[in-house]
């Protein structure tokens, strides 16, 4: 237990440490950051086992006990969110390993990815708000080299308003923290939780909760301010936008989950029903804009601030159900919309373009890519038995329960509007006959290709997995939630001295 | 640019420069100082004699590769915090050892002490990387 929390942030910053003394060895680097990424999954995989029971996996670096100390604190959600950050790592770098030009690699896409899942990782276990703002910037930085990397001109142009937008949202961010340091004199979570239930401050503690709602709001993709998303996740190649669409927003998503469920739970009326409101127009906003689109990855990419929807939904909701829901939610989209990306990816790879119109007849080419899109797509629009549905039905039971009839209307129409986009993209480009015979480009042998696809392959198991073991699924989810709702299991674990 | 008066201060001033960085880097665990300071120091001792002489030369004197110093740097630095798994501590737990100098004068040495070596190489990598960069860019 003195090593276990620490060692998703170790692992990755040493394979990025190797990385770089290898540079000029790119078959090494890809070995390695394959290797790291799987010692990674398998201790994820690990630190689940362990929290399993409910126990709070505490670690206090540098033997300096909290509140003094760095906290890492592993309970349920972090532990889920570190396996799918493993999954999504392994599927990147095989991805990448097909997928990515030489200069790119050459300059350094590994390091700089294990460098971003230092970053997320260290998000997921951190149990301190200063070391949460790190670790947003550790994985910020790599993701503004790995959005630029390559200088094509609308990647750059994407950059720009990714970069403005989130240094907007570190500055809130920064000023929640500091105000709320000023405040409370602590920024461990676990204690920030106790003083701030004391209630002395009333007015002042909402002020900074929605500051910290706007700071993470931005970084989710949250209505109003998600529009860099669009503008920036479709630009660079396929491996980038996968690993991005799959980990950064969730970070953003996982940090207010955290932040509103510990510390500020003071005052759901208020701040919950705003977090509710922002989720229903977040739904929306993103599925109309998919409407518009004839770009796979711009579909997709809107298409991820409508799920953020969803998942704020469950939490603005704030019962022990609506976060079951978001937990399944988060795990569900996690996997589905990365796996989408990585398809759209292979298509390009196929033929040379995302557009809708000069697409066409890959069912009759390809019938087994044009299946792996197929279920997820419909995972994601929440067709039963996939993991969408349950997912979905998770939230809108929850929903009913609270009688929030507005939301659920919304959230209903905006599946049945999800259900239109991806069949849209179905029916363009791998239904509709060909507009014109475009070459296919792939030069790989179908050995290289099979590999290539493991990766969808293993997320499409993996949804309707879920689907199938929608039991047990739910059953750990409630357990995490239920940690979420009680969080003294957390501050006992981390204030109580821990191991 | 050449200037006859900033190359022999350069290399009057060089040596100074690198003592002091690593005076610094010894102080800084209770005093002013440490890694980061120390670093950018050594660091603007090379800016400096890329400056007066030319960034090819400040390389060669350098010997290593900027961007190798800053990764065995990091590697340094996470190494520092392993001594104390051994010991059953937490990761990063600092450790000391007593550390015979010369007969009857012992000093301690600590994992601080490694760490803060670490950040010296790192601030010093990173730092050179950018200014060499920056000046081979004409």
């Amino acid at each position: 237990m003195i090593l276990l929390p620490v060692l998703p942030i170790i692992i990755p910053l040493a394979g990025a440490i190797l990385c770089m003394l290898f540079r000029r060895n790119l078959a090494l680097q890809r070995d390695l950051a394959l290797s790291v990424s799987t010692l990674l999954l398998i201790v994820a995989v690990g630190l689940m086992a362990y929290t399993r029971d409910g126990t709070i996996a505490v670690l206090h670096v540098g033997g300096w006990e909290a509140p003094l100390g760095i906290t890492l604190a592993v309970d349920m959600l972090s532990s889920v969110m570190l396996v799918l950050a493993g999954l999504l790592a392994v599927a990147v770098s095989v991805y990448a390993c097909f997928d990515l030009d030489t200069p790119r690699v050459k300059f350094g896409f590994f390091p700089l990815m294990l460098i971003l899942l230092m970053g997320v990782n260290g998000a997921f276990v951190t149990g301190d708000l200063f070391n949460l703002y790190v670790c947003f910037e550790v994985l910020l930085t790599a993701s503004f080299i790995l959005l630029a990397l390559g200088g094509e001109r609308p990647q750059l142009e994407g950059s720009i308003k990714y970069v403005a937008l989130n240094l907007l949202s570190s500055a809130l961010f920064l000023a929640g923290v500091g105000i709320l340091y000023g405040m409370a004199g602590t920024l461990n979570m676990a204690e920030l939780a106790v003083v701030v239930q004391q209630g002395e401050r009333g007015g002042l503690v909402t002020m900074v909760a929605v500051m910290f709602m706007m700071a993470f709001g931005i970084k989710a993709g949250m209505f109003p301010l998600y529009f860099w998303l669009p503008a920036s996740y479709p630009t660079p190649p396929a491996a980038v936008s996968a690993l991005f669409s799959g980990l950064l927003t969730k970070v953003g998503v996982y940090s207010l989950i955290r932040v509103f469920t510990l510390i500020f739970c003071t005052d759901p009326e208020f701040l919950h029903t705003l977090i509710l409101i922002g989720a229903g127009l977040t739904m929306l906003s993103g599925v109309l804009a998919a409407a518009s689109h004839y770009e796979m990855r711009k579909i997709l990419s809107v298409h991820i601030v409508s799920q953020i929807g969803y998942i704020v939904m469950g939490l603005g909701l704030f019962t022990h159900l609506a976060l079951a829901g978001t937990i399944i939610y988060l795990a569900h989209n996690i996997i589905v919309k990365t796996n989408l990306f990585l398809v759209a990816g292979a298509v390009n790879r196929l033929k040379g373009t995302y557009d809708l119109h000069k697409l066409g007849g890959l069912y009759k080419e390809r019938p087994g890519l044009s299946i792996l899109f197929l279920i997820s797509a419909m995972s994601l629009a929440g067709v039963p038995p996939l993991s969408g549905f349950f997912a979905k039905l998770t939230l809108i039971i929850a929903g009913l329960q609270q009688e929030a009839w507005l939301i659920v209307a919304v959230a209903l129409i905006v599946s049945l509007l999800t259900l239109y986009s991806m069949t849209k993209i179905w029916a363009y480009v791998f239904w509709k006959p060909a507009p014109n015979e475009l070459p296919d480009l792939n030069p790989m042998t179908p050995a290289a290709w099979f590999i290539f696809l493991l990766p969808m392959v293993g997320f499409t198991v993996i949804t309707i997995g879920i689907g199938i073991f929608a039991g047990p699924v739910f059953d750990y989810a409630q357990s995490a939630a239920g940690q979420l709702m009680d969080p003294s299991g957390y501050i006992n674990a981390v204030l109580g001295g821990g191991e | 640019m050449t200037s006859l008066i900033l190359r022999t201060a350069t290399r009057y001033m060089f040596p100074p420069l690198l003592v002091f960085s690593v005076y610094l880097l010894l102080r800084g665990h209770h005093y002013p100082g440490g890694g980061f300071v120390g670093g950018l120091f050594a660091g603007s001792a090379f800016t400096l004699y890329a400056l007066a002489f030319n960034v090819e030369s400040a390389r060669k004197l350098l010997r290593f590769d900027p961007r190798d110093i800053t990764a065995v740097g990091l590697a340094v630095a996470l190494a520092s915090g392993i001594p104390a798994l051994f010991s059953g501590y937490a990761f990063m737990t600092g450790t000391w050892w007593k550390v015979p100098i010369r007969p009857g004068v012992v000093i301690d040495v600590g994992s601080p002490l490694i760490f803060d070596i670490g950040v010296y190489l790192v601030v010093l990598g990173v730092l050179l990387t950018l200014v060499f960069s920056l000046g081979e860019e004409e």
